[in-house]
């Protein structure tokens, strides 16, 4: 076992490094439950208060979409059906950061100083794993323990926390296997996020309409564990597979190859630059063009699957006799399929203001790594700099909403046959959505420049806030005060609402003042800041 | 003509950290000016301020006639910069590297730009990642020597190059000498310093403690002699200026200051000199002076 000399140091400084992250998120992600079990149950007292409250959010597709079938309308039900989206986050955690401990540092040259000493050649990743599927575990446990408090079953709170953990673990495995693949950290991490993406879209698009799609995806096994109905026991020997395979190849991987390379084949470049890369801008475009035309890709697919599936939710809606009242209050087939596309285009503003923020961010790794310094001592000003991520982290998002704003019009327009209808309002909710979208890029901005080594995490919890309140604020009863803190507050509800520009402006004039604050700021400042 | 670098009473500071208390420095048109310190001396901090990236706290900065700060890119285009440790972005090849660089300066020679490549043995293929620190070093100098630009600053510019790349690099620093561009050198490595530098500022604690040319700071430093006489010498300890003396028998070791190595020399004679060596100080032990002696008070020399 020389191999793995020294797991117990490695563990112990990734315990160092991460003692203030690592808590946070264990303890914000595995509050969610019980925080939603208080209110759910606040909410409906009475179990056919909570019975209604399962038919209604059952008939919503987008609901289910985003959080899987409901199965049983009791609290420990609802509130493990309502708190999924957790295990989607404890998963991206999770990955994120194996890739953070293993190939990042290697990529920096850390694993070459510490290699050196007395550790062994697979005590790295081991570390890495160990640690993410302790704290995996430990959400796990503290899921349970909040459920119990809250007087549900205590065998379902009990799966409904080792469904977390197995989301967890299972994504944790695929992060080390992409760390052995592939020689930078940020195609790693892009590896291990598509695979994430492509199993949250096929559980989202097997939940939506209950099919079998959701069992080619592991996290629809996590999803689908129904821990208070009757337990689906068999997803975790599925998802002990998966771990096993997959922590497997990534350790027989690790031993096969040399340290700093990957197996995906690292090739030469050109020995000249192109015509393009001759301004800060052409920088820009090659450090920002792959984030692009991912994002894009993304929200293109994202496009057909929200098209595709708003007609047969409204199916499923209008079969269900007992909620024909809901059905007409909410203004019948078309204004039904028009709540839906307001409320997709809604959840696919809040991913995409993920790429505005990170694209925004560009600026501030640049800086930290210091490859801003030889082009700002070039003709190259402060203010063309700055622009060139700008750029990106505007332009971009307003492209990729675009394009799923555009495909998601033409799928759902041509499954009603009327394309010149659903197009331009199904485009409009996508497009209205921009201005918030644009707040938190110049939001991060302005970070940027007035406390640049600050921008990283309160840009990211900015989102955060967001996702927050936006997912779960109406759930725990937060005052609308509070709510209006997300600029996703205070978007009109097109097409499902009218269109009303006032809230627009005003986002679109606050985004403004931030980014020019954040100009005024790096025009002032020091650099590098490191 | 005026000075290209000038800077005096230059203070800077991060937080409660002072980088610069008081800095001068003076870089003449068509010097090669080397700028030495231990590390923290405060040398990227002056550099930084010189390009505009830092802003000063206190004392005046101009560089090429104008305000770093104000006019950043004017003069940037007039200059080339290597940063100590070069970093370079993952995904682009070197030659893309250098190509960018030259062009957001402005202007490069594309001749020059493939023939530096070639002496330095670099292949621009290569992307970024797959560099060694060497390589990157290699990657920042070709883009900076191939500029057409009035003034090189170069950020301890041989960090990681062979000793083989290194005499590449002093051939290089002498062909620019040549042209009459100006370079402002920063550096720890002394012998690099005292092959290549007709000028030196020595900084510590973000201060200046010498300037000079070699031959002006050697003249403030002592002498190593030895010496074996004819006669046992007598009265040498009474002699001024002279230190660390030892005597065996007819054999005199001694250090000595420069104003007093004339008198010195005239009392060995008179005991007959049958050998005698002497050797300047090398900058190696201005430096352990300056840096392990107690602080000295700022020379005048500037």
């Amino acid at each position: 076992m020389n191999a793995f000399v020294g797991t117990g140091a490695l563990v112990r400084l990734i315990l160092r490094r991460d003692r203030v992250l690592m808590p946070v998120w264990i303890l914000l992600l595995s509050l969610t439950p019980v925080l939603l079990a208080s209110s759910i149950k606040l909410a409906y007292p009475t179990a056919a208060g909570l019975a209604q409250y399962a038919a209604e959010s059952r008939s919503n597709a987008t609901f289910s979409m985003l959080y899987g079938q409901i199965t049983v309308p009791t609290l420990g039900g609802m509130t493990f059906w309502r708190s999924a989206t957790g295990m989607t986050f404890l998963a991206l955690i999770a990955l994120l950061t194996v890739v953070r401990h293993t190939r990042t540092e290697e990529e920096a040259g850390r694993r070459e100083l510490v290699g050196a000493t007395v550790v062994g050649r697979q005590a790295s990743l081991a570390a890495a794993l160990i640690t993410t599927f302790a704290a995996c575990l430990a959400v796990g446990v503290l899921v349970t323990l909040g459920l119990l408090t809250q007087h549900v079953p205590a065998g379902g709170a009990v799966i409904a926390g080792l469904a977390w953990t197995a989301a967890g673990w299972m994504f944790a495995t695929v992060g080390a296997v992409a760390a052995q693949l592939t020689e930078g950290a940020g195609a790693a991490r892009g590896l291990a996020l598509t695979v994430l993406a492509v199993a949250f879209v096929l559980r989202a698009g097997g939940d939506a309409n209950n099919t079998w799609l959701s069992w080619l995806s592991p996290l629809g096994w996590t999803y689908r564990a129904d821990p208070f109905g009757s337990p689906r026991w068999w997803v975790f020997a599925a998802a002990a597979a998966v771990v096993a395979a997959l922590g497997g190849s990534a350790m027989w991987l690790s031993g096969q190859r040399d340290l700093g390379a990957g197996f995906l084949p690292q090739r030469s470049g050109p020995a000249d630059a192109g015509r393009g890369l001759r301004s800060a801008m052409g920088l820009a475009w090659r450090l920002q063009r792959g984030a692009l035309l991912a994002w894009t890709t993304a929200f293109a697919v994202l496009g057909v699957i929200f098209g595709g599936v708003a007609k047969t939710t409204v199916d499923l809606f209008v079969k269900n006799e007992r909620l024909g009242d809901v059905f007409q209050q909410l203004g019948g087939r078309a204004g039904m399929s028009d709540v839906f596309i307001a409320g997709m285009m809604s959840i696919a503003a809040l991913i995409v203001s993920g790429y505005a923020i990170s694209a925004a961010l560009k600026l501030r790794t640049e800086e930290a790594s210091l490859r801003s310094e030889p082009v700002l001592a070039t003709t190259t000003g402060r203010f063309s700099w700055l622009s060139s991520h700008l750029v990106f982290a505007i332009v971009g998002p307003t492209v990729a909403l675009t394009v799923c704003g555009l495909i998601a019009g033409l799928t759902y327009g041509a499954s009603v046959s009327d394309i010149g209808r659903e197009l331009p309002r199904v485009l409009g909710a996508a497009l209205v959505q921009l201005p918030a979208v644009w707040l938190l890029a110049g939001l991060t901005v302005a970070l940027f420049g007035l406390l640049p080594r600050l921008a990283q995490p309160l840009g990211w919890t900015a989102l955060a806030v967001c996702l927050f309140l936006g997912q779960i604020g109406a759930v725990l009863r937060l005052g609308q005060a509070l709510l209006d803190v997300s600029p996703f507050t205070h978007v009109p509800r097109v097409p499902a609402a009218d269109l009303s520009a006032v809230p627009l402006l005003w986002l679109a004039g606050i985004a403004a003042l931030l980014t020019a604050a954040g100009f005024v700021g790096f025009r002032r400042r020091d650099i590098p800041v490191t | 003509m005026d000075n290209i670098i000038d800077i005096s009473g230059l203070d800077k500071s991060f937080g409660r950290t002072r980088a610069l208390d008081g800095l001068d420095l003076t870089v003449r048109p068509g010097e090669v000016h080397g700028f030495l310190g231990p590390n923290g001396a405060g040398k990227t901090t002056t550099i930084r301020v010189l390009l505009g990236l830092l802003r000063a706290d206190a004392g005046t900065v101009r560089v090429l006639g104008g305000d770093p700060w104000r006019e950043a890119t004017e003069l940037h285009r007039r200059l080339a910069y290597v940063p100590g440790d070069v970093t370079l972005w993952p995904n682009l090849s070197g030659g893309e590297v250098v190509d960018l660089l030259g062009r957001l300066r402005g202007g490069y020679d594309k001749k020059r730009r493939d023939e530096l490549l070639k002496r330095f043995d670099l292949d621009p293929r290569k992307k970024g990642r797959a560099y060694s620190k060497g390589n990157r070093q290699k990657v920042g100098l070709v883009a900076a020597l191939a500029s057409d630009v009035e003034l090189l600053v170069l950020d301890e510019p041989t960090s990681g190059l062979d000793p083989l790349m290194e005499e590449v690099f002093r051939e290089c620093i002498e062909e620019e000498r040549q042209r009459g561009r100006t370079v402002l050198l920063s550096s720890h490595i002394l012998a690099e310093v005292e092959a290549l530098c007709d000028r030196v500022s020595i900084i510590r604690k973000g201060r200046t403690v010498e300037t000079g040319t070699l031959a002006d700071l050697r003249h403030l430093t002592r002498t190593s002699i030895s010496a074996e006489l004819a006669t046992t010498p007598v009265g040498l300890a009474e002699l001024p200026g002279v230190h660390d003396l030892r005597v065996e028998g007819l054999r005199v070791r001694c250090e000595v200051e420069a104003d007093a190595l004339d008198t010195l020399l005239k009392h060995l004679a008179s005991f007959g000199v049958r050998t005698l060596s002497s050797h300047p100080p090398t900058l190696e032990e201005l430096f352990l002076r300056h840096y392990q002696d107690s602080p000295t008070e700022p020379v005048a020399a500037r």
